[in-house]
């Protein structure tokens, strides 16, 4: 069963003002494991330079686990295992010979709890990607803390307090700063797993905004368990399922206007109109 | 109903009292020891102590003054090649514990380092003893401190390990979804994290150390002038103490409890700091 | 400066193949298990010093080394029965006084103190395990043997004095002083590992039996101690084990007499004292490995108890859940 390439609608993607760096991100018939256990089999989905694409489904279904092999983190968890392609702007990341470390910085994550490094200052935290790999210039690092901080929409609340502890700031302006220190190592795509489900609406709606501005430099791909959410956001819907061999897989992947008013699979209509899950 | 009344319940009521005096008591007992030897300490070692104890060298048997100046100097250098050894060893196995420490090794060494902490330190002591004093020829600097750094390997390991152990993943998550290499991410961002806990753990391996007197019996050995050579004998507090308490001569005895104030004050000091620096860190 | 960083990062997803991170991460790897392996190394080697220096005296005087009353380095003859009796001697007796004390202020400690007055309380009481043993050795000449030999001892040999253990001279140091002054040593270890491992007990046992009417002493007896008897039990003998290894309050305090009296008021001698004072003065190979093999029957031994107290401990610590 073979989930067809979306089109492009004018509509749906906004083009203009893109910088070419943006990447797409193809994964082809991917299956991954902890240990023996299967979660997810034989996702493919294309995903569009300058889209958000959302994952959406219920809990358990492998969305997590998806993102996480996208950017390799999977293969952190001991004895975990991945089978199949992940082509970013076309080359397999998962190829031999092909460091994840240097995966990790082209393709960045944004936790569902904002992890700032309690033991450095926001200054810090935001250059620690590039001081921590060695790609910091001591010239220019102010201006490169302050550029992500402001795509962050961070900067003119902290602007003033660089220097004070990363911790020392509200849940919704920690989780902005993971966002600005992982747009300071310049990722081509960034992963967002869930990042607003532990913020009260008002910081969730700052990050909605945001992800709406960070498109035209990033191709975004989020996890949510809100539908509504996910309808705000994305031009893409990719809705995953977990059967009751406990698998997940991805069910329907299309536009985000037709999944949420045509969808074209049963259980995807099932899930959207809130009658399980 | 009847349970309450009667001679049962008497009984019963008298034991409960009895005993829980007994617990408390016990209790005083402790702390009234506590409080006696730390007294004494303080009384007889304050009225004996001087500038000259911290300045002064021993004075030859029968001449009245002089100090223990090269017994506390002994100590502290004693006690820093001992931390050089111990400090990367113990806090290195440690980080292995806490990271890759999950399989039979990991288990193996855990044990092993638990089976170290029990060693009587007298058996430490004839261990250096074997393996430096006698192949050098000589009672050694080097030998003390490598008895010592035994003595401090233990504590260090488990207190890094448990520190470690306590940062969350998420940081390391975070660290790894940067981009940041494995093993910088421990070094550079996991270890810092705990490091106010592993920074306690070592000073209070070093407080014990410096109270030790039974392994420097035959490697430091003692002396009574100054020494800064890392293979001839040195003076320490503690021998120092020991030997000037089981002498005969009361001017001796009397610095005996001069060099007990400040070995006791240096341990109670260093545990105090440690404890409430705990507890500062904790607010990250 | 923005494409700089891009290009600097992005040359190659394949740059560092075998480059930077994973020679990083294989180095980091090496090293640190090395360290933690030089610990088992450490421990191996120890084992062997320690046999290796006691073989000339094992093959000399074979197991009735253990069995031999004389102690006599002039004639070369060496036995070691006089140092294990008074070792024996001295760590039962500690365990005797101190246990229970020990027991009743960790039972005091983890259940009876009130919330406010727990911490300081439990700090103090480790406190005394901070002090070095030399300064508890100390404190134990000038106020311990005089306060013995002045009142405690007069009094036991007016009173049991029929009994063979408090008849003779009193000295003031001896087995007695040497078993106090351990006994007061290891009050703390007995007391925290006891109190941590009640604390351990769940409330749910605590709270059948007060529902039941029980009065506070019997939710411990009933509830408490029997629940964390194997914990209790390995905290006794973590202080046993901590009581046969100590040296230097011990020698300070025993009377350094190699003989066995069946009187506590008799000066003795332990396996750690006399290597403590005997060991600089072993001018022969034979004395020394005569000395080195005490170390050994004293390292074996404690190595025993204390792989058996662990055990006890953490089955109550961690171990099987009480339904």
């Amino acid at each position: 069963m073979s989930i067809p390439r979306p089109q492009l609608a004018v509509s749906a993607v906004s083009t203009e003002n893109a910088r070419s760096e943006a990447k797409s991100v193809e994964i082809k018939d991917l299956s991954a494991w902890y240990g023996p256990k299967l979660a997810i089999e034989g996702v493919t989905i294309s995903i569009l330079p300058n889209t958000v694409t959302a994952i959406i489904g219920p809990s358990g279904c492998g969305k997590s686990t998806l993102v996480r092999c996208i950017n390799r983190m999977h293969e952190v968890v001991a004895s975990a295992r991945v089978a199949g392609k992940v082509l970013l702007d076309g080359e397999d990341i998962y190829a031999p010979g092909i460091d994840p470390v240097m995966v990790r910085r082209r393709i960045g994550m944004v936790f569902q709890r904002a992890n700032p490094f309690p033991t450095m200052s926001i200054f810090d935290n935001v250059a620690s990607g590039l001081k921590l790999n060695g790609l910091a210039d001591r010239r220019t690092l102010p201006a490169v803390v302050e550029r992500s901080l402001r795509q962050a929409a961070l900067w003119e609340e902290v602007k003033d307090k660089l220097g004070h502890a990363g911790t020392a700031l509200s849940g919704g302006q920690q989780q902005r700063l993971c966002i600005a220190r992982a747009l300071a190592v310049e990722p081509d795509v960034l992963l967002m797993d869930e990042p607003a489900s532990a913020l009260d609406p008002v910081a969730t709606l700052k990050i909605e905004e945001l992800m709406q501005e960070l498109k035209r430099d990033y191709t975004i791909v989020i996890v949510t368990h809100n539908m509504q959410q996910a309808a705000r956001v994305s031009e893409y819907t990719a809705f995953m399922l977990a059967g009751e061999d406990r698998v997940g897989r991805l069910i329907e992947y299309g536009e985000t206007s037709r999944i949420f008013t045509n969808p074209k699979d049963r259980r995807t209509e099932d899930y959207i109109t809130g009658r399980f899950g | 109903m009847d349970v309450y009344q009667g001679s049962n319940h008497m009984r019963r009521k008298i034991a409960n009292a009895v005993m829980l005096g007994l617990a408390g008591l016990a209790t005083a007992l402790a702390i009234l020891l506590l409080f006696s030897v730390l007294g004494y300490v303080l009384i007889q070692g304050g009225s004996a102590i001087n500038l000259d104890f911290f300045t002064q060298l021993p004075k030859p048997v029968g001449e009245p003054g002089g100090g223990m100046a090269n017994a506390i100097v002994g100590t502290l250098i004693l006690l820093g090649i001992a931390s050089l050894i111990a400090l990367p060893i113990g806090i290195g196995a440690g980080i292995y514990l806490a990271e890759l420490g999950s399989g039979r090794l990991g288990t193996t060494v855990r044990f092993v380092t638990d089976v170290l902490t029990g060693i009587p330190s007298i058996t430490i002591g004839i261990f250096a003893y074997t393996l430096l004093v006698l192949p050098m020829r000589s009672f050694s600097t080097l030998a003390g401190g490598f008895a010592l750094a035994i003595i401090m390997i233990p504590t260090v390991t488990r207190a890094t390990e448990e520190m470690l152990k306590l940062v969350p993943s998420s940081l390391r998550e975070a660290s790894l979804a940067l981009g940041i290499p494995y093993w910088k991410t421990v070094l550079r961002v996991v270890v810092p994290a705990a490091m106010g806990g592993i920074v306690t753990g070592a000073t209070l391996a070093v407080a014990r150390a410096g109270g030790e007197t039974a392994p420097l019996l035959f490697t430091a050995f003692g002396n009574h002038f100054w020494s800064l050579s890392l293979n001839r004998p040195i003076a320490a507090l503690p021998l120092q103490v020991f030997v000037y308490a089981i002498s005969p001569y009361d001017d001796w005895r009397a610095q005996a409890w001069a060099g007990a104030l400040v070995l006791v004050g240096m341990v109670l000091v260093i545990n105090l700091v440690a404890r409430f620096f705990v507890r500062g860190t904790r607010m990250q | 400066m923005a494409t700089t960083v891009r290009e600097r990062t992005h040359a190659s997803l394949r740059a560092s193949k075998g480059g930077i991170g994973n020679r990083g991460d294989q180095v980091f790897r090496w090293v640190v298990t090395a360290l933690a392996v030089s610990i088992l190394a450490l421990v191996a080697l120890i084992v062997f010093k320690m046999v290796d220096g006691s073989m000339l005296s094992i093959s000399t005087f074979g197991p009735g080394f253990l069995s031999g009353t004389t102690w006599d380095p002039v004639f070369r003859h060496f036995g070691a029965l006089p140092f294990i009796f008074g070792t024996l001697v001295t760590s039962l007796l500690a365990l005797l006084i101190g246990g229970p004390i020990a027991l009743g202020a960790g039972i005091y400690l983890a259940e009876l103190s009130p919330g406010w007055l727990r911490t300081p309380l439990s700090f103090l009481v480790e406190l005394l395990a901070a002090i070095p043993s030399v300064v508890y050795g100390l404190w134990g000449i000038f106020v311990l043997a005089p306060i013995l030999s002045s009142m405690v001892e007069p009094f036991l040999a007016n009173t049991l004095g029929f009994l063979p253990l408090f008849q003779g001279p009193l000295y003031g140091v001896g087995m007695l002083a040497g078993g106090l002054i351990l006994a007061i040593m290891i009050i703390p270890t007995i007391a925290a590992v006891s109190r941590d491992v009640m604390s351990a007990v769940p409330n749910s046992q605590r709270e059948a039996l007060l529902a039941l009417g029980g009065t506070q002493w019997e939710v411990i007896k009933l509830a408490v101690l029997p629940y964390a008897r194997s914990g209790i039990l390995g905290a006794v003998i973590l202080g046993l084990g901590r009581a046969l290894g100590e040296t230097m309050a011990v020698t300070m305090l025993i009377g350094n007499r190699p003989e066995i009296s069946a009187s506590l008021f008799a000066p003795s001698y332990t396996m750690a004292s006399v290597i403590a004072n005997e060991f600089t003065e072993a001018t022969y190979d034979l004395y020394l490995g005569a000395l080195i093999e005490i170390g050994l029957v004293l390292f074996g031994v404690t190595l025993i108890l204390n792989a058996v107290a662990r055990l006890l401990v953490w089955r109550v610590a961690y171990g099987p859940t009480g339904g």
